[in-house]
């Protein structure tokens, strides 16, 4: 335990076209982390909208230690840009979170000290418990959301209740030893990632967050994407 | 294991079972034939039971959009005084 208050953590945070968001959130972690060492990683696919300006300026603001901008000329998609922002970390935990609000920073708090109390190798958000939630979700939005989640629960036993949410901590070394096995792109990568570490046999703990939509109608799942959904379901079935 | 094969290796041994089942004819086997029917039956109301019990208790947080609309008006606050211009100059902020 004796290392555990030398614990740093690197927030990693991917952007496109976030220029208000980036800022909204930088400033909302330093607010719930006062007492923690930590640092943010932008990682931005070369946002035409000046979010990397922004964050230059936040770097002003806050330091150019606490804040990492590690651009990228173009999109090239989640999974990478972890990767990528991986190379720059230089804290023992690494969380990642959405840059569009619909992970709060006030969480931030109670993951780790989730993982201090459980000495978990990874903590997950998971909005399908009591205090977690989802706001600005269509009746259809939900009802995909549940089927999904059912299946997956009866397909993989994955023993995490929300396979597709993405606001985690990890150990630096787990997410390096998962995020190289993993060959998913959307919401398959955030399953593939999980299902992937507890079957190495991972701790994996979780606590519960909100998750506000605010752009309403954006997270909306078309025929295509529930064809992704059902192919990564196989395809974990058969390589987990 | 590969998952898929867990899945497999239970199926396997309930179809065991079932024959075993229709062998020994310890119930009817007019009974017997009907049980993988009912299975699937009773997967098929699991999986819908699931569903829709987890659609009636699904989490809502309408609060946490008002308290984030806060935490938003606050950070811009800051942010201006800070000289950080969030918003664009050719977007007029209502």
């Amino acid at each position: 335990m004796e290392v555990q208050h030398k614990s740093k953590f690197s927030v990693i945070i991917p952007t496109y076209n976030e220029r208000l968001n980036i800022a909204l959130i930088v400033y909302l972690v330093f607010k719930h982390l006062r007492d923690v060492d930590f640092e943010i990683i932008v990682v931005d696919d070369g946002s035409p909208d000046g979010t990397q300006d922004i964050v230059k300026q936040l770097q002003q603001v806050y330091g150019e230690d606490r804040i990492l901008l590690r651009a990228r000329p173009k999109k090239l998609g989640l999974g990478t840009a972890y990767i990528h922002g991986l190379k720059h970390a230089s804290g023992n935990f690494v969380v990642i979170m959405d840059a569009d609000l619909s992970h709060h920073p006030k969480y931030l708090p109670s993951f780790i000290r989730k993982q201090l109390e459980t000495g978990a190798d990874i903590v997950t958000g998971t909005r399908y418990v009591k205090d977690g939630g989802v706001h600005g979700w269509t009746l259809m939005r939900k009802l995909t959301s549940r089927g999904a989640n059912v299946l997956a629960q009866t397909l993989l036993w994955p023993g995490v209740s929300d396979l597709t949410g993405s606001f985690r901590l990890y150990r630096k070394s787990v997410l390096e030893d998962v995020i190289s096995s993993c060959v998913s792109k959307g919401y398959v990568f955030q399953m593939e990632m999980i299902v992937r570490a507890s079957r190495k046999g991972y701790h994996i703990e979780e606590v519960p967050i909100t998750f506000v939509d605010r752009v309403f109608g954006s997270s909306k799942l078309g025929g295509s994407e529930i064809v992704e959904y059902l192919k990564g379901l196989a395809y974990l079935l058969v390589t987990t | 294991m590969k998952h898929i094969v867990k899945i497999m290796t239970l199926l396997v041994a309930v179809s065991a079972l079932w024959v075993g089942l229709l062998q020994t004819s310890i119930v009817p086997q007019s009974h017997t034939w009907l049980l993988p029917i009912y299975f699937v039956v009773s997967l098929g109301c699991y999986g819908l039971l699931m569903v829709g019990v987890g659609l009636m208790q699904f989490p809502t947080c309408p609060q946490e959009a008002l308290l984030l609309q806060q935490d938003i008006v606050e950070a811009k606050q800051y942010l201006k005084q800070k000289g950080v211009d969030v918003i664009p100059t050719d977007v007029v902020d209502a």
